[in-house]
């Protein structure tokens, strides 16, 4: 099955494939083959960012979004550049691999997205999302729902919550979140990329999730950031951990990561206790070998890899964040990713000093 | 010495089929082996859990058994009051006329519909109809995908079940008309005994079609891994689950996937071998 999914890779970077040097370009090396797979949550960021750094460096990169599994799974077999991943590793499976180096792209969130004909707004808290999702809150004029909408026409009808039935990091982020908000959930249900929800039914991606919601009334479900941007999709405002209650927005969701950040950047940043924050943000990650130097590439290879990641960390480049429906990294996250860059090595040399 | 060439191709040709089955076999065996072996055989046929936890992962392919056959036996069901009609009228009320020809053409164009296009169908017609009879709340299940999987069957059922109507012998029917039978007292006492096993075995091909629907399925039937309590109640089938799932899917949980997609092959299989054994034995009669 690892085969089939490297075809599809192969596939895709040859169909990039462009080698053609043009005379203006200034790069000091030639052009490049990069090729990623993983996360299809930051594709659409990704997509223009890879279009500019084609432009700018003249190098070819073709990624393919296969899921953030699928993208480690080609990372182990060493046919990528680089893995694009919504959850980092966990330390099991960092020691099941080569060591590896986490730099953190862009910052979404996931959202609350709800069908209830009447209702334009509605306030939500994390204890009564939970519990909605665990099946104990049932019908939308519940007192918990009422006393947090004091003005909205709650409709007398049964909550339909919808959830993905393939494995996703957004469902990863948003378990997280419940997980952090609820002890009961955390323990019958727990986190996970795929976690067997016990009520409502599933549809797979953020589109099926979406379009069950549009066309079902009394339903809710959540929904990653970038799609419910795009597609205008009706969300919940969420109940921080300060009390705000707080609209998703590329402020909002920046505004989360404003705490404690370990040096490897592998940190959740769901439920945080940053003022102004949405509560169910969360980081995406580009995760590469700290060794470059594994199934032949050349140093070349290496080189382009990290000079995609610095332009990605470029302040030009997190500027294109919020108009693809992102948002941008917060200067600390930068700042130790670039730091993170001068362990990556090849054949053990530093490559950038 | 042109003849040799030719006879060499048409070997290599049909070596290359059972070759492509036997590799497909092969490689589902073989990367079924891992799960088979960590749950047990029947154990993984007969448990109905599917929990993820990293650690103590059960894996269990029973809820989607039920599911498959579920939605397969119900599609069967439903399936019966519109295509019988069309194969008695298309092989024996109008037999021969420009009108059953023009019928049962419009019946096999019915399976030549790409099965997104049911599926949407389904997603955006019936299942607000499902929802608005107040048959169930979230309008997807086990029962909105049956209906809309019975009308995939219907040509398949129907063309065939009509052949074998016709191939009723005329005298047999002139039997019954000179001891004084009426036209439905006729199809019911002579065309139904004669043809039976035939229009049995024509269903039992239909539903190999029913059996592996992948994305009609996935769209209307909820996706969700539990035992399905009713059959207004969300589920998933074999084909459904693997769909949803195989992106992300590593380790044990691919082996299982893998698993139930041998398992379905097998079902498959034997539903398929049962009715090309049922044909064959309807000619003969």
């Amino acid at each position: 099955m690892c085969a089939l999914l490297s075809i599809a890779t192969m596939v895709a970077a040859s169909c990039g494939g462009n080698n053609a040097q043009t005379s203006e370009g200034e790069s000091k090396r030639e052009s490049i083959e990069l090729s990623g797979a993983g996360a299809t949550f930051p594709l659409p960021f990704y997509n223009a960012v890879f279009e500019e750094f084609h432009t700018v460096n003249n190098d070819v990169v073709a990624y393919g979004g296969i899921g953030s599994g699928g993208g480690i799974r080609n990372l182990k077999d060493g046919i990528v550049d680089f893995a694009g991943s919504d959850a980092f590793l966990s330390d099991k499976e960092m020691s099941e691999m080569k060591p590896v180096v986490h730099i953190p792209t862009c910052m979404g969130a996931v959202v609350l997205a709800y069908n209830l004909p009447g209702v334009n707004e509605l306030n939500l808290s994390g204890d009564v999302v939970a519990d909605i999702f665990a099946g104990k809150i049932t019908k939308w004029d519940d007192a918990r729902i009422k006393e947090l909408n004091p003005q909205a026409q709650l409709p007398s009808q049964s909550i339909i919550p919808v959830y993905r039935s393939d494995g996703s990091g957004t469902t990863f982020v948003f378990t997280d979140y419940l997980s952090k908000v609820s002890k009961e959930w955390s323990e019958k249900y727990g986190v996970g990329k795929s976690v067997n929800f016990p009520a409502g039914q599933a549809a797979k991606g953020n589109p099926g999730v979406a379009g069950v919601i549009a066309q079902t009334a009394n339903s809710i479900g959540y929904v990653g950031s970038e799609y419910a941007f795009a597609q205008k999709i009706p969300y919940a405002t969420l109940k921080n951990q300060c009390g705000e209650l707080v609209k998703p927005t590329a402020q909002s969701i920046s505004a989360a990561a404003n705490g404690e950040m370990p040096s490897d950047t592998r940190t959740m940043i769901t439920n945080s206790s940053a003022k102004g924050a949405y509560p169910i943000s969360c980081f995406t990650w580009i995760v590469v070998y700290k060794e470059q130097n594994y199934s032949n590439r050349t140093k070349e290879q290496a080189l382009a890899t990290l000079d995609l990641i610095e332009f990605i960390l470029s302040e030009k480049t997190q500027g294109i964040t919020t108009k693809v429906h992102y948002a941008p990294l917060p200067a600390k996250a930068i700042e130790l990713s670039r730091e993170n860059l001068k362990a990556i090595t090849f054949n053990g040399e530093a490559l950038k000093k | 010495m042109n003849d040799k060439i030719f006879r060499t191709i048409l070997y290599l040709a049909a070596c290359l089929m059972p070759v492509v089955c036997g590799g497909i076999v092969y490689a589902l065996v073989t990367d079924a082996f891992e799960a088979f072996n960590h749950f047990g055989f029947l154990n993984f046929l007969t448990s109905s859990e599917w929990s993820y936890t990293d650690g103590t992962e059960r894996y269990g392919a029973l809820p989607f058994i039920t599911g498959t056959l579920l939605t397969t036996l119900l599609a069967l069901v439903f399936c019966i009051p519109f295509s019988l009609p069309v194969a008695l009228f298309v092989g024996e009320y109008f037999k021969g006329t420009r009108i059953a020809e023009v019928l049962s053409t419009i019946t096999s164009l019915l399976a030549g519909i790409p099965s997104i296009i049911y599926g949407l169908w389904g997603f955006y017609t019936l299942r607000p109809i499902v929802m608005s009879l107040n048959i169930s709340p979230q309008g997807s299940g086990i029962l909105t995908a049956s209906l809309v999987l019975a009308i995939m069957i219907v040509p398949y059922a129907a063309s065939l079940s009509a052949e074998f109507v016709k191939m009723v012998p005329d005298d047999l029917k002139e039997g019954a008309y000179s001891l004084g039978a009426t036209r439905a007292e006729m199809v019911r006492k002579v065309i139904f005994p004669v043809a039976g096993s035939g229009i049995f075995s024509s269903y039992i091909l239909a539903i190999g079609r029913a059996l592996g629907e992948t994305m009609t399925v996935t769209m209307l039937i909820g996706n969700t891994n539990q035992m399905p309590g009713s059959i207004t109640e969300t589920g998933n089938s074999m084909a459904s689950i693997i769909a949803n799932q195989f992106g992300e899917a590593d380790g044990l949980r691919l082996s299982s996937l893998i698993a139930i997609g041998l398992v379905l092959f097998l079902i498959t299989a034997i539903i398929n071998l049962i009715g090309k054994y049922l044909i064959k034995r309807a000619r003969i009669v």
